[in-house]
């Protein structure tokens, strides 16, 4: 009895260790992202937007390395960085080389110290931290490390481009600064005054205000405070369901101006505000749908939209990662040696599938881009978000954002 | 001066829907001793009820229909489940109730999505009902306003004036003599717990559209429901909304003015640590109201416990 269940263990393991020989072709990257809980549909729609561009923009054209396919592997961490550096864990386990992780800035903090730290002690199995979306300046500045990567502009860069364009907006005499309190929400905060303050030293900063995240059932009483502080536009970091009734509080509560936002879209958020956000929701970011910028990107967002009819493109500059990382992994030869992947993807200059370059900026791994502000509204537009009929269109951009703006970034190289 | 009143309007909504929430669960919970962790997925299943109707039959046919239906299925839950729970105690029903509220959350994300979805309100109600100096209140306002109103007048007028109310009140405080009298004591249970449940719903649907209809907006509400009841005191409705009043108003004046705990602190003749950020208690220096707001609810509950345990107008402990 006990050398049958010795053989059958035996049979089993090596079962196992064939079956992932077998899949060890593949080149698998790790997406550590929320897949329950209150932040599962950000998290999952990402999931399905890399395992789409995988799919469209690699596998479908022979993978890398003359045919080692691209394969995401969801890791759920419920976005608690506890939970990211154990998922982390289990992937290294599993000899992934590649981790994408985006949905907030306190989780990347976590992973790129882990990963820093890990590539130190393990020189055999280190890993890449591609960062899509966490957009807290100190991952590239203080913070930084040659393990880590940042596809989208941070947020001092996005507050750059939309100073930009408030700066030349006679009409704003007076801003209102509200947003969640935590390293994101300050980040913001601190971004908009000083950037303000060089452009702009007539501007007013009527208010300047944290609010707690998660938290607040009614946004009432803020939205009284911006309307009584006479602010002639709103600028707020705000995301999920804090930037949904945020908004929509200020905007039943009688105000007209602009609301200046990071991330008033998709996720449900642009079908909720409907009609009520057009003409006061503008929104910085990369990746234009509206206009397209090629017939390439709209049978790209088309196809997306025929897989997953209920999923939105909304974040663009997921296929940039995918792109640069196979154009990586194809110049450097390998796919297991992430040292010569990270060294060819520094200062790599990528065609964006949505128009306009991308530099991996060498000194401190961040991407710098095309920035665009947007507006929410149901006129021009091609691509729309929720299947609502309404979407965001480029209403002016800044090309290669921040190119020249300086790095406190002094990194180790192996 | 203006703002004042302004904010005393805000305030008075968010404790009228307050209210309604309370109002079920203080009427379950003195009659039945059933802490309903779920009742405010019931106030979610009325949100998301109403949203479907409100797709084929418009906003209207939503508030009409959808408070009757989570009235149903809280009764049915209180039939076939609460019930056979019952005769093993308290912690059995607390850990169902729990449970339920987990299981409709999870219903509601399998069914609707884990996203926002876009629940409005009707075209009739949009814009302003009036502004006083520059600021507007919407029409949706004072339409939540008239309708909380309204239904505690109802809801009172039932309870004292007429004769269902009075075996509800008698059941309330002496179940076993009032089914020695030959009334169905588990029926009137199973009415006062549907009705319950439909006032959540009720809440629901008029709620839903302005706090925005996402899975997790029973998890918001949850606690700050139960805190409005031992406030108030159990099982008393006018308690429930005096406590949920106060609620609304000191958070919503909380959030309105910016009372620097740094004032107050120097006002009472402590010196400010310099610089701030580098003393122990700097934490405490540099809080402001709008970020303990939604605390102070919790503050006044615990002091309440401790001056006044049966809570504001209750008649037992808690």
């Amino acid at each position: 009895m006990r050398t049958i269940v010795k053989r059958g263990t035996v049979a089993a393991l090596s079962l196992a260790v064939m079956a992932s020989a077998a899949f060890a072709e593949n080149v698998k990257i790790a997406f550590i992202d929320p897949l329950s809980g209150p932040f599962a549909s950000t998290g999952i729609n990402g999931l399905h937007q890399y395992e789409f561009a995988a799919e469209a923009l690699v596998n479908a054209n022979g993978g890398v390395l003359g045919g080692q396919k691209f394969e995401i592997m969801g890791f759920d961490n419920k976005i608690s960085p506890k939970e990211s550096l154990i998922q982390l864990q289990v992937a290294i386990d599993q000899g992934i080389r590649y981790v994408a992780q985006g949905n907030s800035s306190g989780v990347a903090n976590a992973l790129t110290e882990a990963i820093d730290k890990h590539n130190r002690r393990n020189p055999d199995n280190r890993v890449l931290f591609l960062n899509y979306s966490a957009v807290d300046p100190a991952l590239t500045n203080d913070k930084c490390n040659f393990w880590h990567f940042r596809f989208d502009a941070n947020a001092d860069i996005k507050m750059d481009a939309l100073t930009d364009v408030m700066a030349v907006d006679d009409s704003i005499k007076k801003v209102y600064i509200i947003g969640q309190d935590y390293s994101f929400g300050k980040a913001v905060a601190s971004a908009a005054v000083s950037f303000l303050e060089a452009k702009r030293p007539d501007i007013e900063i009527v208010g300047n205000e944290l609010h707690p995240i998660g938290k607040v059932k009614d946004f009432t009483p803020y939205a009284r405070k911006i309307v009584a502080s006479g602010a002639d536009a709103v600028i707020t970091g705000n995301w999920g369901s804090d930037m949904l009734n945020l908004g929509r509080s200020i905007i039943e509560n009688g105000f007209e101006g602009p609301i200046y936002t990071y991330y008033a879209a998709a996720d449900g958020i642009t079908a909720a505000f409907g009609e009520t956000g057009k003409g006061s929701l503008r929104l910085v970011s990369e990746g234009p749908l509206n206009p397209i910028a090629s017939d390439r990107a709209a049978e790209y967002v088309k196809a997306f939209k025929a897989k997953y009819p209920d999923g939105n493109v909304s974040q663009a500059r997921i296929t940039n990662v995918i792109e640069m990382l196979a154009r990586a992994i194809n110049d450097a030869g390998t796919a297991t040696d992430v040292v010569a992947v990270a060294k060819a993807l520094e200062g790599m200059e990528h065609d964006s599938l949505w128009g306009g370059k991308i530099l991996m900026r060498p000194q401190d791994h961040q991407a710098i881009q095309d920035v665009h502000i947007f507006a929410h509204t149901n006129e021009a537009v091609q691509f729309d978000y929720d299947n609502s009929g309404y979407g965001m269109v480029v209403e002016s951009s800044v090309v290669m954002a921040s190119a020249d703006a300086p790095t406190t970034c002094n990194m180790t190289r192996p | 001066m203006d703002l004042i009143l302004v904010n005393l309007i805000d305030g008075l909504v968010t404790g009228l829907l307050l209210f309604m929430l309370s109002a079920g669960l203080t009427l379950i919970f003195s009659m039945m001793g059933v802490l309903n962790f779920a009742h405010a997925s019931f106030y979610m299943l009325g949100a998301y009820f109403a949203y479907q109707i409100s797709i084929y039959l418009g906003f209207w046919m939503g508030l009409l229909v959808a408070p009757p239906l989570v009235g149903i299925v809280g009764a049915a839950v209180e039939r076939y489940g609460l019930r056979r729970v019952h005769q093993y105690g308290h912690v059995p029903e607390l850990i169902f109730t729990f449970g339920l509220a987990l299981l409709i959350e999870e219903l509601v994300k399998f069914i609707w999505g884990n996203d926002q979805i876009a629940y409005r309100i009707p075209e009739i109600l949009e814009g302003a009902a009036f502004s006083i100096s520059s600021y507007d209140i919407p029409a949706y306002k004072v339409f939540m306003i008239f309708l909380s109103l309204g239904i505690f007048a109802g809801l009172l007028f039932v309870l004292t004036r007429t004769r269902v109310g009075m075996i509800i009140q008698a059941a309330l405080s002496y179940p076993r003599t009032v089914e020695a009298l030959g009334h169905n004591v588990p029926l009137v249970f199973m009415g006062v717990f549907g009705v319950g449940t439909a006032l959540a719903g009720v809440a629901g649907v008029i709620a839903g559209p302005v706090l925005s209809t996402f899975p997790g907006m029973a998890f918001v509400l949850g606690s700050i429901v139960f805190v409005t009841i031992v406030i108030g005191g159990l099982g008393s409705l006018g308690g429930a909304l005096v406590a949920a009043l106060i609620i609304g108003w000191m958070t919503t004046f909380a959030k309105a003015y910016n009372i620097r705990m740094e004032d107050i602190l120097t006002s009472l003749g402590f010196t400010k640590p310099e610089p701030v950020w580098d003393s122990a208690w700097a934490d405490l220096w540099t809080l402001t109201s709008p970020q303990i707001a939604d605390i102070l609810p919790y503050l006044l509950m615990i002091l309440i416990l401790v001056f006044r345990p049966h809570g504001l107008f209750g008649k037992r402990d808690v």
